[in-house]
């Protein structure tokens, strides 16, 4: 089902939480909600769902399926919510959680009590949890609890699916493998999710699109890749994964970085400000060598070495004691031979440039 | 078995204090509770049986029984709705009605009975003009209804705050996101939640109602057959010098308490079972 937010705003007293917020969510896609805690991404969550209410501007709607349903209660909504710390019913046995939804409805409108129970056993077989009906939430893990929780919001066939962070409660091995696992849930049921996450990776690992928000606000609605490769603005090239962030200069729209940066001394500073801009280079996007390449190259000393991971993960530090995140593949790690120590030169192979207000 | 403990044990003075809590409550509760056992164990069947259908005996008894039931059972509907208040809202002068609540643990209970008299006696401002309506606040089953409603408030409402604080509103949201009616959400979420400490509240005030003596002999006046409690029939029993009969009746209030606070544990360890806070 497509949902709809035009011209949404939030605040809780003086505190905006959204700011005139537009997104549509289409049919069957799973999009991502990212942004650091205070972005307002729970809150946009918790008004598609019915939770909050938006500010009643003019012509703020949410749309599900062309539908207004601003003015209606949670309950009429039919969305499927699943939150953080899961909200089971703690005095309920998992099979009477995952029915809730269906025994609250309506005498004319709930199913058979044989009905309820097919229903019930056949999301516990989704859930991977056949005969841990009678169970108490307590005596489940936390990833088990999730998947109840899960179930819970599935059963009432919800028109779409909200989730508020829910692996953020759980370690990391466990939220790797629910990720996937909610990935495949929701090709197979052919849903419409909206997920909440702050975990970038999360985001970029199993959305179709990813929304990033930042100071009640969308910085960038994109595909996983478009977002990583391509960020419009420096608050997603920052959020999204490791960045090293240099001043330099623009001239004639190209921007140096190198001999600018090392030229630029107590006396320059300052007097050319509106040519200075932020060059942002991911780690894999710089090439380390011992010899002076060009005239882009910095100089710089091997400070720190990881090889704990694919790539060999190398920290350099300038002469301004500055540090450079380098992730070098390992056969290129191997062949260069670094130890801490040694001396090498840098230069980017790939640069995005940030001037104040404006961006190339 | 203790050896073992001892060893795993690597916080020290186990022995010292394991020995002192037993010593202790042997001291204070276990010896003092089976004098009173084999003192009334002593007493002919025969004469326990009579003693305890004596009319004036059976009469307090019911009094006592009833109007603490009576006085529990309001208490925990009322105070439940108090507590709600304290924890939910935020109001002017909640922090000063969150501590009178304390005030009947804290009064003297003689004190209590004076005050309560000065209020509904046939003297008092509530009980001079309840009284030409017909409605005796004192010297009446009601007067000691009022007295016990006082003294049971604070169990009832200080066993239910922390119960009402752990409530998680997401329980709540998630079930009206399910489709629940506020009603469905109170009646199958909230109140389930809530009510083994409803229990709880609700037993306490009731075994701490069935021994009152000091705040309810003022309101019940006392009068043999009719507004007599069973503590002043213990205690009229005593002055006698007939020990055996005293024991004997006492040992139906402990019985009675005992088996409320046993009933305690009971609730507290299904609902710790289910919730998993054991």
């Amino acid at each position: 089902m497509s949902v709809e937010i035009k011209n949404i705003s939030k605040s809780f007293g003086s505190f905006t939480a959204l700011k005139d917020v537009n997104l549509r969510i289409e049919t069957g896609e799973l999009i991502s909600l990212l942004g650091p805690s205070g972005s307002g991404k729970t809150t946009l969550l918790r008004i598609i769902a019915g939770m909050d209410i938006p500010d009643s501007n003019p012509g703020s709607q949410i749309l599900f399926f062309d539908e207004d349903v601003v003015s209606m209660p949670v309950g009429k909504r039919h969305v499927g919510f699943v939150f953080q710390h899961y909200a089971l019913f703690k005095h309920m046995t998992v099979f009477d959680n995952i029915a809730f939804g269906l025994r609250v409805r309506p005498r004319d409108k709930r199913p058979s009590k044989k009905e309820i129970q097919d229903r019930v056993r056949e999301l516990l077989r989704l859930i991977q949890l056949e005969g841990f009906g009678d169970r108490f939430p307590t005596q489940l893990s936390g990833g088990q609890r999730q998947r109840v929780a899960l179930a819970r919001a599935l059963a009432i066939e919800p028109r779409v699916l909200l989730l508020d962070e829910p692996f953020g409660a759980l370690d990391a091995k466990v939220r790797q493998s629910l990720r996937q696992w909610l990935r495949r849930l929701h090709d197979e049921l052919n849903t419409t999710t909206v997920l909440v996450t702050h975990d970038q990776e999360e985001a970029l690992e199993v959305s179709d699109r990813v929304v990033v928000m930042n100071q009640a606000k969308i910085e960038q609605v994109g595909s996983p890749e478009q977002v990583f490769h391509n960020p419009t603005s420096e608050f997603v090239i920052d959020f999204l994964g490791n960045v090293n962030v240099f001043r330099g200069r623009v001239q004639d729209g190209k921007a140096t970085w190198g001999a600018a940066r090392e030229e630029r001394g107590e006396e320059s500073r300052g007097a050319d400000a509106s040519d200075s801009a932020k060059i942002y280079v991911r780690p894999h996007e710089l090439a380390v060598d011992r010899n002076k390449l060009s005239d882009e190259s910095i100089a710089a000393r091997v400070q720190r070495i990881n090889l704990a991971g694919a790539q060999a993960k190398v920290i350099l530090s300038t002469a301004q004691y500055e540090e450079i995140r380098v992730d070098l593949p390992m056969e290129r790690f191997q062949h260069l031979r670094l130890v801490p120590g040694d001396a090498v030169f840098v230069q980017p192979t790939n640069t995005r440039i940030f001037v104040p207000d404006y961006s190339i | 078995m203790f050896s073992n403990l001892k060893r795993q044990n690597r916080l020290p003075g186990f022995g010292l204090t394991i020995g002192y809590t037993l010593l202790y409550s042997s001291l204070i509760l276990l010896i003092p509770l089976t004098a009173l056992m084999l003192k009334s164990a002593a007493t002919p069947w025969t004469e326990l049986a009579a003693t305890l259908t004596h009319p004036r005996v059976s009469s307090a008894l019911r009094l006592t029984f009833g109007a603490s039931f009576l006085a529990a059972l309001i208490n925990t509907l009322f105070g439940s709705i108090i507590a709600w208040s304290l924890v939910r809202y935020r109001f002017f002068g909640s922090r000063f009605f969150d501590a009178i609540v304390d005030l009947p643990f804290a009064m003297p209970t003689a004190v209590s009975g004076i005050a309560l008299m000065a209020i509904y006696g046939p003297n008092g401002p509530v009980g001079s003009f309840l009284l030409p309506w017909g409605i005796q606040t004192s010297i009446s089953f009601l007067g000691v209804l009022i007295a016990l409603l006082f003294i049971g408030l604070p169990f009832v409402v200080r066993t239910m705050q922390p119960a009402i604080e752990e409530l998680d509103a997401e329980m709540e949201q998630a079930a009206a996101s399910l489709g629940a009616s506020r009603w469905q959400t109170f009646t199958k979420v909230t109140f389930p939640s809530i009510l083994p400490a409803m229990i709880t509240g609700f037993t306490l005030a009731f075994a701490r109602s069935l021994g009152e003596y000091g705040s309810v002999v003022y309101m019940s006046g006392n009068l043999p057959n009719k507004t007599e409690i069973i503590s002043l029939v213990i205690s009229n029993k005593i002055e006698e010098s007939d020990i055996a009969g005293a024991s004997a009746v006492a040992m139906v209030l402990l019985l009675a308490t005992f088996a409320s606070l046993m009933l305690v544990q009971g609730i507290q360890w299904i609902a710790n079972k289910k919730t998993g806070r054991a």
